[in-house]
């Protein structure tokens, strides 16, 4: 197949590229959310943000609150932002932050105005942006403005024998377009640590990631009151067949085909050495995992299931593919794309990389996607410890 | 080319994967070896369902089980070839 050049996506201001449109109404901290709902539903063409933390974090959790944050305004596939904290000094910090991309964005703060003139003030804001980028039209836009990140859920041992290489076979066929891709699971890559660390590019990127397996690795150990067995793999892996973390681990490590890793990111941190694959330290839990690479400026996710993970992202669209017909037969309003021909050896790998290519372009261009049409808008914030 | 019951990554590997619905007991099945494109036959012992694994050969208490070509844990009783492999024989060496 000849694989297409461009796409329909939104310009935006800053060079980047959206596959979406959203106004998003994004709470700063916790008691937040009830004023950024209420908005969202007064004004249609928005959506609101809501999640379970942002007070009197510290430290580097903080810090990734802040990033989490920041990088979920800046994503492209954002048109504008409302910003409403409790206080004005954390919003003003987000809000300056999501400016740097050009984008309209403005921030509200609760104490001394209370929620119900809050919400009638930041409506009459949130439908100024609405109406502006309801006029935003999609452009033909080249393929290496696509920022394509992957997580695999819900893993059988189809994910690691035919999803999971049908995603590797698309990274090898768009990463010489120019596409960003990213991956993460630092945890899910345990038993095929050392054969990744191999895949670094360089020696620096291949350092890097053996002190973020290793720091995980420590983390694990000394937090552990056992050892992972009853979480990794999942009663769900096991029903689908697989055994081990180290057999886990490398039908993980199948998505990303032949591609070496440039660099390994933080959790939630925009790349910056061009065009490649990315490895992030991210979790495995898989809305976790999704938030934090839509935070890193990754505009459209593929997800390969065996048993049938049903994740969704508010703002990043999330493709679904299996290999598992039961999955595909069962929980078919689950699945964008079907490869389990993989297995009856009436589809070969490239042919499925070609079809993935196809339904990612479509989606790129505008088509919902499954955990979109049935309202999937998981927004998991990683919190590294305890707050003060 | 006739269906295929089970597929195995490596040539190196000791077991394979139940692609189609489930095996029973005493079924020949055929093999698809992934990397060099051969096909192998062997008769199954247990039922096993789709996406779970088949000892290719007889393995032995220590041994490792090999898939992908990789590690992927030990054998914790000895399990005959066309046996059920699961985590009633077979462990992680991470923890």
């Amino acid at each position: 197949m000849e694989i297409p050049k461009s796409f329909l996506g939104y310009k935006r201001e800053n060079g980047r590229a959206g596959t979406r449109n959203h106004v998003i109404i994004l709470p700063v901290d916790d008691i937040s959310n009830a004023c950024a709902e209420a908005v969202a539903n007064n004004i249609k063409g928005t959506i609101a943000l809501p999640h379970s933390y942002g007070r009197l974090q510290f430290g580097a959790d903080l810090e990734l609150h802040f990033r989490t944050m920041i990088g979920t305004g800046k994503n492209p596939n954002v048109a504008a932002v409302i910003v409403i904290g409790i206080e004005p000094k954390w919003t003003k910090r987000i809000v300056d932050a999501i400016a740097t991309t050009g984008k309209p964005v403005e921030g509200f703060s609760i104490e001394g105005v209370g929620d119900i003139d809050t919400i009638a003030k930041v409506s009459k804001k949130a439908q100024e942006f609405s109406m502006w980028a309801s006029e935003k039209q999609r452009e033909e836009c080249p393929m290496s403005d696509l920022w394509i990140s992957v997580k695999c859920g819900e893993s059988d041992t189809t994910s690691g024998l035919a999803s999971n290489p049908t995603v590797g076979n698309l990274m090898d066929k768009l990463e010489p377009l120019g596409v960003h891709l990213c991956f993460g699971e630092t945890s899910e890559l345990t038993g095929a640590e050392t054969v990744c660390e191999k895949r670094g590019k360089t020696p620096e990127a291949q350092a890097k990631f053996k002190k973020t397996w290793n720091d995980y690795n420590d983390f694990i150990l000394k937090e552990a009151t056992d050892d992972l067995s009853e979480s990794q793999p999942t009663a769900g892996n096991i029903a689908g067949g697989l055994t081990t973390i180290e057999e886990k681990a490398f039908g993980n490590f199948q998505k990303i085909g032949g591609c070496q890793f440039i660099d390994v990111l933080g959790p939630a941190e925009e790349p910056t050495k061009g065009a490649g694959l990315y490895f992030m330290d991210t979790s495995s839990a898989a809305a976790e995992c999704v938030t934090l690479q839509a935070a890193g400026g990754f505009n459209i996710h593929l997800f390969p299931t065996g048993q049938g993970n049903i994740i969704g992202n508010p703002i990043e669209p999330v493709i679904k593919l299996t290999a598992n017909p039961l999955t595909a037969k069962t929980m078919s309003e689950h699945i964008d794309v079907d490869v389990s021909k993989i297995l009856s050896r009436e589809m070969n790998l490239s042919q499925a990389g070609d079809e993935l290519i196809k339904s990612t372009i479509r989606v790129a261009n505008g088509r919902l996607t499954c955990a979109e049409a049935l309202g999937h808008k998981e927004f998991v914030m990683t919190k590294l410890y305890r707050s003060a | 080319m006739s269906n295929t019951d089970i597929i195995i990554h490596d040539e190196k590997d000791n077991v394979g994967v139940v692609v189609i619905e489930k095996i029973t007991p005493n079924q020949d099945c055929n093999c698809w070896i992934m990397e060099n494109d051969k096909s192998v036959s062997i008769q199954s012992k247990d039922e096993i369902p789709l996406g779970h694994k088949i000892a290719m050969v007889d393995l032995n208490e220590g041994d490792t089980i090999l898939k992908y070509g990789h590690d992927i844990g030990k054998v914790v009783t000895n399990i005959k070839k066309g046996e059920h492999v699961h985590v009633h024989n077979v462990k992680t060496k991470k923890w």
